[in-house]
């Protein structure tokens, strides 16, 4: 086991902290420990290092610093917006319009809010690969419509949505528009002003930052009522002594993958690309999920024919290899992945997902390994299924 | 989450395959759920279960309920085969997670299944 090769393909569930987020963090566990409310001078350094940090994914985003509330991390921010957007345009409405292909922390939340008569909501149907157009928006609004609600890239599939389509329309339209831009933010270049994005969530673990910090970007003049009460912090509208050591991990974190999107992307894209290409020359009937071109350059779908998702993980990770898939058995439920079923797969070919996700960690020797292995798994279990015919 | 015994019939699946000319095949479980389970048998004169042979469309617990199973019902006659229960065949693993219960219950269905068929074929 020990002398297998080790590779982690699954940096859209989290990505390892890099070590100048590490490094950054250290002092303000013990040396910095002090309250950034409190009055003494330590507490006022460590107060700077916050708003250090705030200017960071201000500039990063092409926000003001006082547009950045940080936040426990992705699923606060979605449930900030969409309960604080309720609240703050109870007077206009409560229509709300989002997509099939949300992640749960947006679809979830509004689901469970529309069950108890809190919003009504329009979830608009998602293209093959996962996409919904300005047009739809467009057609689905109406003069109660509170926000709109897309997400910028998608989760599973990686598919990149028209944001500044939406953004325009929803800007014309004064209606308020939010993305969960967790899965794009240090992965694709992301400017709220030329986006005309009014809310955006966003979370550090997903670019080699700390769990259990994020941030959400809120336009000055938005009415968000905050859903966290208490103390003054983050200028009223999200209480709680800030998480300093994760707020400073985050903020350096990202100003590296920001500085060197360029080149990490090509380098990344260029290894994704090899995958995209080479799995299905190496295997046959396998489908890619997700735009091919409209997608995030870490991101690799494909549905596997007449296998099983949960086995193709386990039979990776007794290789080393660690990934995801959007089959029921990794979920718990009896169902497969939400956004393979909208974008219209049948259950089986969705059952048979397997998403590989990469990061700046990834190398060419971890490619060919898993080019190497996959093909033999995926011959190995449709050996055993009852669905295939051995050619 | 799952046993070394789970993992172990996943890696090493016992009786993987179809037979030729079966004594009775049983197929339950659909695509749209995810699992889909598929025993053959071969039954001798003395109404003895010779051989088996599973194929199987699932997840990890589903290749391994199948792999145990068969293990389990090769060699009994058709009415001890009938008797394993899935909490047997789960027993024999070592436990399963509660989620994957459903494949052991598939197992089972997938015996019986395979011998009704079989008596299904005699009764003609």
């Amino acid at each position: 086991m020990s002398d297998k090769m080790q590779v982690y393909m699954d940096n859209a569930a989290t990505t390892k902290l890099c070590d100048e987020a590490w490094v950054a963090m250290q002092p303000y566990f013990r040396e910095q420990f002090y309250n950034p409310s409190s009055l003494y001078m330590g507490a006022q350094r460590v107060h700077k290092a916050v708003e250090d940090a705030r200017r960071t994914v201000a500039e990063a985003l092409h926000a003001d610093p006082k547009e950045i509330i940080f936040t426990g991390g992705g699923s606060e921010g979605d449930n900030a917006v969409l309960r604080g957007i309720v609240q703050g345009y109870a007077g206009k409405g409560k229509h709300i319009i989002t997509t099939a292909a949300e992640h749960h922390a947006v679809l979830h939340t509004l689901e469970l809010m529309q069950t108890r008569g809190e919003v009504e909501l329009t979830i608009l149907p998602v293209d093959e690969f996962g996409m919904v157009t300005a047009a739809q928006i467009r057609a689905a609004l109406r003069p109660d419509t509170i926000l709109v609600s897309v997400i910028f890239a998608n989760n599973e599939v990686g598919s990149i949505n028209p944001i500044a389509e939406i953004g325009a329309l929803c800007r014309a339209a004064n209606v308020v528009f939010h993305t969960d831009a967790v899965q794009a933010l240090g992965h694709i270049p992301v400017d709220v002003q030329a986006l005309h994005i009014d809310l955006l969530t966003l979370t550090a673990h997903k670019f080699h930052g700390p769990k259990g910090v994020g941030a959400l970007y809120a336009r000055r003049g938005i009415r968000l009522m905050p859903q966290i009460s208490g103390g003054g912090q983050e200028r009223g509208r999200r209480a709680g002594t800030e998480n300093v050591p994760g707020i400073v991990g985050m903020a350096v974190a990202l100003l590296k993958a920001v500085a060197h999107m360029p080149e990490t992307t090509a380098r990344i894209q260029a290894l994704r690309d090899r995958l995209l290409c080479e799995i299905p020359a190496r295997i046959p009937e396998v489908k890619l999920n997700g735009h091919p071109t409209a997608r995030l350059p870490n991101n690799v779908n494909f549905s596997i024919r007449y296998i099983e998702g949960e086995s193709i993980l386990l039979m990776l990770d007794l290789n080393g290899i660690a990934a995801s898939s959007g089959s029921a058995c990794t979920s718990g439920s009896l169902d497969p992945s939400h956004v393979l079923l909208a974008m219209g797969l049948p259950h089986e070919i969705a059952h048979g997902s397997l998403r590989l996700t990469l990061s700046e960690y990834t190398t060419d020797a971890e490619i060919d390994y898993v080019l190497d292995i996959l093909p033999q798994i995926v011959t190995r279990l449709r050996a055993m299924s009852p669905l295939y015919n051995v050619p | 989450m799952y046993s070394e015994r789970v993992l172990d019939h996943f890696q090493n699946p016992r009786n993987m395959g179809e037979i030729e000319n079966p004594s009775g095949v049983g197929t339950v479980g659909n695509a749209k759920c995810g699992d889909i389970m598929k025993i053959s048998i071969l039954v001798n004169d003395d109404g003895i279960i010779e051989d088996c042979r599973f194929k199987t469309f699932g997840c990890g617990a589903a290749v391994a309920t199948s792999s145990m199973a068969t293990e389990m019902i090769k060699g009994k006659t058709l009415d001890e085969a009938q008797a394993v229960t899935n909490r047997a065949v789960v027993e024999a693993l070592e436990g399963l997670p509660p989620q994957k219960i459903h494949c052991s219950v598939l197992a089972e269905e997938a015996i019986a299944a395979a011998i009704a068929d079989y008596r299904a074929k005699q009764g003609q």
